[in-house]
């Protein structure tokens, strides 16, 4: 059977989609613009496989291959002084051609250069690890295995950093909704009490601005508060609430809104 | 043997007062509140700001505990999310009855803004809540009046055993 696709508005979709949009890029230049980066990408060139070369924004991109990727950061960091991973995670490709794009943004403080590594991996393959050489990748190549389902060959503790441990799916898939699947929907009441308490306890309410001036479960009308539960019609008394009962309360001061001190000066 | 002798029941020197079980009861259990120091998110810092000098918990008898065991209400103040829902309903489950819960703030409440797959979509989905507190965050003047409304309701109710423990299901 073919795979359902939505067909709600194909009639009117011509109408208010541009056909010949273009999602504007960054211009790219040539390395050979900066002899800094140059020399590192000709130093870079004599020992790896580079594929692809170009700067951006005034930092160079590089496309190597997957398997090269502990030695180029090593080459980088111990020869050409690229001594700090700022950061590294992935890009999901899926939808296009089931690949997932990996960078590694380096930082020079000698050279005051930024230099972004690239690679593509297909789904389902793992990446080598280069939490030896750097520290900080520990967490990093946790996290994109947690919100990407991308593993670290060689990483110390290859488990997830902020999901639980038990949870299923990895959020940053461009695949996952972003109010969850119905794992995570049900995740806190099937783990507390139970798969049979879905019943009793009832869906998640999503839509924030859901306001039922008859639900009495859910809502109270300020000043016309009823018990719980309350069936409600739509003429329910006022109800004064004053910080004490009339009676006052042994040995506790009485407070009274009408002999409260209003203080304007918000300076006080 | 004393030497002198008061007539306690003349003069208005009677140094007792009379009163039901239930309000002493009630009374006491209202006028010492502990709370749960249970700050999840910003919400966390003006319910510290409330116990602190310029707010004053302590003239209400709120004084903030830091273990479940010497609390008598939870004051849930902030984000609860989904990897911590298990340990809210563990500390919950370990106050001593009577307890009772605040739900500070929108995230409390409801989720609040958070409308993701992470983020449990009100904290009574969990344990079972006295209190909603809407805000975000609520000024510490709200979490007072809250704490005023929890006497309220403390004094309304029975003393004794008839009190039905609440359970969610």
């Amino acid at each position: 059977m073919r795979a359902y696709t939505p067909k709600d508005d194909v009639q009117a979709k011509a109408y208010y989609t541009d056909r010949y949009y273009v999602a504007p890029q960054v211009p790219k230049q040539e390395v050979e613009t900066d002899e800094v980066f140059a020399a590192d990408l000709a130093a870079l060139k004599e020992k790896f496989d580079v594929k692809e070369s170009f700067i951006q924004m005034k930092q160079m991109i590089v496309y190597i291959n997957a398997s090269d990727i502990y030695g180029v950061l090593e080459f980088l960091r111990d020869e050409l002084t690229y001594t700090q991973l700022s950061e590294m995670s992935a890009i999901d490709w899926l939808a296009k051609d089931n690949t997932f794009e990996i960078f590694y943004q380096m930082l020079s403080m000698t050279k005051r250069k930024r230099l972004r590594i690239k690679f593509f991996i297909n789904n389902g393959d793992a990446v080598d690890s280069v939490e030896s050489l750097f520290r900080c990748a520990d967490w990093s190549e946790r996290e994109m295995f947690d919100m990407f389902g991308i593993e670290a060959n060689n990483h110390p503790f290859m488990k997830r950093i902020l999901l639980p441990y038990d949870w299923q799916g990895n959020p940053l898939l461009k695949t996952y909704p972003l109010e969850g699947d119905e794992f995570a929907a049900w995740y806190e009441v099937d783990k507390i009490y139970g798969k049979e308490a879905r019943d009793v306890i009832g869906p998640e309410i999503r839509d924030t601005a859901r306001v039922d001036r008859y639900d009495s479960e859910r809502f109270a009308r300020l000043g016309f508060e009823v018990p719980k539960g309350t069936e409600i019609t739509g003429n329910e008394e006022p109800n004064k609430q004053d910080y004490q009962e009339e009676g006052g309360v042994f040995l506790v001061k009485k407070f009274t809104k009408d002999a409260s001190k209003i203080i304007d000066d918000p300076q006080r | 043997m004393a030497q002198h002798k008061v007539n306690y029941t003349q003069d208005g020197g009677l140094p007792v007062a009379l009163t039901s079980i239930d309000k002493i009861v009630n009374w006491g259990r209202s006028n010492s509140i502990w709370a749960l120091t249970y700050g999840l998110a910003c919400c966390g810092i003006e319910m510290m700001a409330s116990g602190a000098s310029r707010f004053d918990f302590d003239r209400y008898g709120t004084i903030f505990r830091a273990s479940p065991r010497q609390a008598d209400v939870m004051i849930v103040a902030g984000t609860l999310t989904k990897k911590h829902a298990e340990f809210i309903k563990r500390l919950y489950d370990q106050m001593t009855e009577p307890r009772w819960v605040i739900s500070m703030g929108s995230c409390a409440n409801t989720g609040g803004m958070f409308n993701t797959y992470a983020t449990v979509q009100g904290c009574d989905r969990v344990i079972p809540v006295d209190l909603y507190l809407p805000g975000c965050a609520p000024r510490p003047e709200t979490l007072q009046y809250g704490v005023m409304l929890l006497q309220k309701k403390i004094r309304a109710n029975k003393a004794g055993n008839a009190q039905k423990p609440k359970r969610l299901m």
